[in-house]
């Protein structure tokens, strides 16, 4: 992937280009997003370790953004990546684009050196606008927000100008461009500032519900039609016939499932009703998806074969793999564990615990980065322009120990939240002592302890798959060579 | 396959228009639906809490009353109940502008020292600290309680006050806040931050939250 850029086989195309350095300052976000992780889970036990130096919060808030910003990149990545490809005309503004993307990169280095280095600032607008806006996940200050959405319009203005002057108007294009739209339009919605905390979180989540349970779900569901075509030559008019039954459900749900999130901060009591109806729906589609990622699998493989064809039909193993994942740890993720606690009947005693940490990792991961790191294989596959390309130990051992890596935390922290439920919040009344009490049981501890461990196994995954993807391309082209 | 038309259920364009039929209903129903909860949430004001009329969200000189969280047979939950008049730092007759000042102060603190990636507001939030959307009626803080003693201060403010100041030199446990450079006048806005996010009627969440004198109103 280092070299990808340079040496690549895309022929001049600079929007493949301008994708996998998308793709690159990714994978090292996602690695700094682990050691982040780290350092939190460590703090979970040992509550003096880098106290006063580099608190929990701190830590924990350059997880989360570090997180929402690599998924970020990828997609835009992704985006830039396919469009070639979807469009068959030259991308429009792809030099912009670059500077587009300089641009982001150093404001997104500004903002975490001043996360790090800064930390907090006084209770003063000044603060908001520079250090911090302090609201989870979207806590980049002010200034980083307005220079995002301009970077975003940029790329938004090449993808919507190659669509338009293409002739071929693909399901998958025109689904992007939609999405696309709507998922840059509603960060709009976390650019403000209330003294009414109730207010604060009501449009807050219009930013974080209607991005991971809608258009960052209807986004998975674009590449993994465009990975089925690319990877196993499932047939388009099948992959894109599921694609608009997917955003009809995932919209259909997810855009109402948000009274999932109404339920307890000051709105009134019809969201019980509305977000129990619909976020129940929402792992409807999620089961749609694995079906159909597996079933055109299958499908496939099966005509080759009656074509008296031996081989597999997956020109590109270790992202066919990614994405088989990321069907099955969509539904686990988002939909099972996210089922487990989405009653408001069950929501009154788990909202604002681990089981929200639990369902938190597993989805992000199993919904978003699976599929993601999938793109970026088929990202080196075009780089070195390998007619096929094959798991190897690296990209196997990637693959086991993070996915292993995530489960085991999030089991960790399924049980670390059903003790911390059933003694913090049923037995004693959710206050000061009851939380405290609850944190030092023996098995919350223990949970805490295996989080640790299994955080531990997905980092050492997580460097297999940056070596793998540095390498294997080099790899698949000696082969073929 | 599409243009074939053997079966609606394998077009294209029957689909297609669904998902934007289905897309654009679902949008529209919560548009409405966010007009009506934006009127509901919306802050109230002085002559609100002066006439006795219920807000779901108080204003801002909720902090000049007393606030605790009763169980409602109608509701079937606890629900914030605004009681007497009450003094905060000595004074129950902050004026609309005065409390707006303080509160305005203590949200933007909120924001400014990260609260949210420690603690969860409304349940939101990381799961490292306490839950302080009733952080303010706290048994912890009552005469009860063991801050006061701790800090040495004889009100609830107060005591909130000092431990916000330097939360590490009053340890509760192995897990502490740290020194966020809280000056006087910031804890004291965050103080009335917490108090009225106590006053906001949250469905009942905390369910049976501790009470100062007994056990919960789980029965």
């Amino acid at each position: 992937m280092l070299n990808s850029i340079k040496t690549n086989h895309f022929e001049g195309n600079a929007s493949k280009e301008l994708g996998m350095m998308y793709f690159r300052v990714a994978i090292i976000l996602f690695g700094a997003q682990l050691l982040m992780g780290l350092i939190a889970a460590i703090q979970f036990l040992v509550p003096g370790f880098l106290f006063e130096l580099f608190d929990f919060s701190i830590a924990r808030m350059v997880h989360i953004n570090a997180l929402v910003v690599w998924m970020l990149y990828a997609m835009i990545g992704a985006t830039y990546f396919l469009l070639p490809d979807e469009t068959d005309v030259e991308p429009i503004g792809i030099g912009l684009g670059k500077l587009g993307f300089w641009v982001l990169t150093a404001a997104v280095t500004v903002v975490v050196l001043v996360f790090i280095f800064v930390q907090v600032g006084a209770g003063t607008e000044a603060s908001i606008w520079l250090i911090t806006e302090g609201r989870e996940y979207i806590e980049a200050p002010r200034w980083a927000d307005i220079g995002i959405v301009v970077v975003v319009l940029i790329f938004y203005f090449n993808v919507f100008a190659t669509f338009i002057k293409s002739s071929k108007k693909t399901g998958i294009m025109t689904v992007m461009i939609a999405n696309l739209l709507a998922l840059a339009g509603l960060y709009l919605a976390g650019m403000f500032y209330t003294d009414n905390i109730s207010m604060d979180q009501f449009w807050w989540w219009w930013v974080i519900h209607l991005w991971v349970e809608a258009t960052w779900e209807v986004f998975v569901g674009t590449l993994a039609a465009f990975a089925l075509i690319k990877l196993i030559g499932a047939k388009r008019e099948v992959v894109e016939m599921w694609l608009w039954i997917e955003v009809l459900m995932l919209f259909g749900s997810g855009i109402l499932g948000m009274g999932h999130h109404y339920f307890w901060i000051g709105t009134p009591e019809y969201w019980w009703e509305i977000g129990a109806l619909f976020s129940a729906l929402e792992p409807v589609p999620l089961i749609a998806m694995f079906v159909h990622v597996l079933y055109d699998w299958g499908k496939e493989q099966g005509i080759a074969k009656a074509k008296g064809e031996t081989g597999s039909v997956i020109t590109n193993g270790p992202a066919m793999a990614w994405i088989v994942l990321n069907a099955f740890g969509n539904f686990l993720g988002a939909g099972i564990w996210g089922f487990f606690h989405t009653l408001p009947q069950v929501n009154i005693y788990t909202h604002g615990t681990q089981f929200t940490a639990a369902h938190g990792h597993l989805s992000f991961f199993g919904a978003y980065a699976t599929i993601l790191i999938g793109m970026m294989y088929i990202g080196v596959q075009g780089a070195y322009g390998a007619k096929r390309m094959k798991m190897n130990f690296n990209s196997k051992m990637g693959i086991f120990l993070t996915a292993f890596g995530v489960m085991g935390m999030t089991v960790a922290l399924t049980i670390a939240g059903y003790e911390q439920v059933l003694v913090e919040r049923a037995e004693l009344g959710a206050t000061w002592n009851a939380f405290f009490v609850a944190q030092n049981l023996p098995w919350y501890v223990q949970g805490q302890m295996w989080r640790a461990i299994m955080g531990v196994v997905t980092l050492i995954g997580f460097i297999y798959l940056a070596v793998d993807l540095l390498t294997i391309g080099k790899k698949a082209q000696a082969e073929e060579a | 396959m599409a243009n074939e038309n053997l079966s609606v259920w394998t077009s294209i364009p029957f689909w297609r228009r669904s998902a934007a039929w289905v897309t654009g209903f679902a949008s529209i129903l919560l548009i409405w639906l966010t007009f009506d909860t934006l009127g509901q949430i919306s802050m109230g004001n002085d002559a609100d809490l002066k006439a006795g009329t219920t807000k779901r969200v108080p204003g801002p000189t909720v902090i000049n009353y007393k606030i605790t969280y009763e169980m409602s047979k109608k509701r079937g939950h606890e629900v914030p109940v605004i009681g007497e008049k009450e003094a905060f730092f000595g004074k129950s007759d902050y004026s609309e502008k005065e409390a707006r000042a303080l509160l305005h102060l203590g949200k933007l603190t909120s924001q400014a020292k990260n609260c949210m990636d420690c603690h969860t507001l409304l349940g939101n939030g990381a799961y490292y600290a306490p839950d302080l959307t009733k952080a303010w009626i706290d048994p912890a803080w009552s005469k009860t309680g063991p801050m006061m003693a701790m800090t040495g201060k004889s009100t609830r403010e107060e005591a909130m006050a000092e431990f916000l100041m330097h939360p590490s030199t009053y340890p509760t446990h192995a897990r502490m806040m740290p020194e966020l450079g809280i000056t006087a006048e910031e804890a004291k806005g965050l103080v009335a931050f917490l108090k009225h996010m106590s006053s906001i009627d949250t469905n009942g969440f905390p369910r049976n939250f501790g009470k100062e004198e007994g056990s919960t109103n789980a029965q």
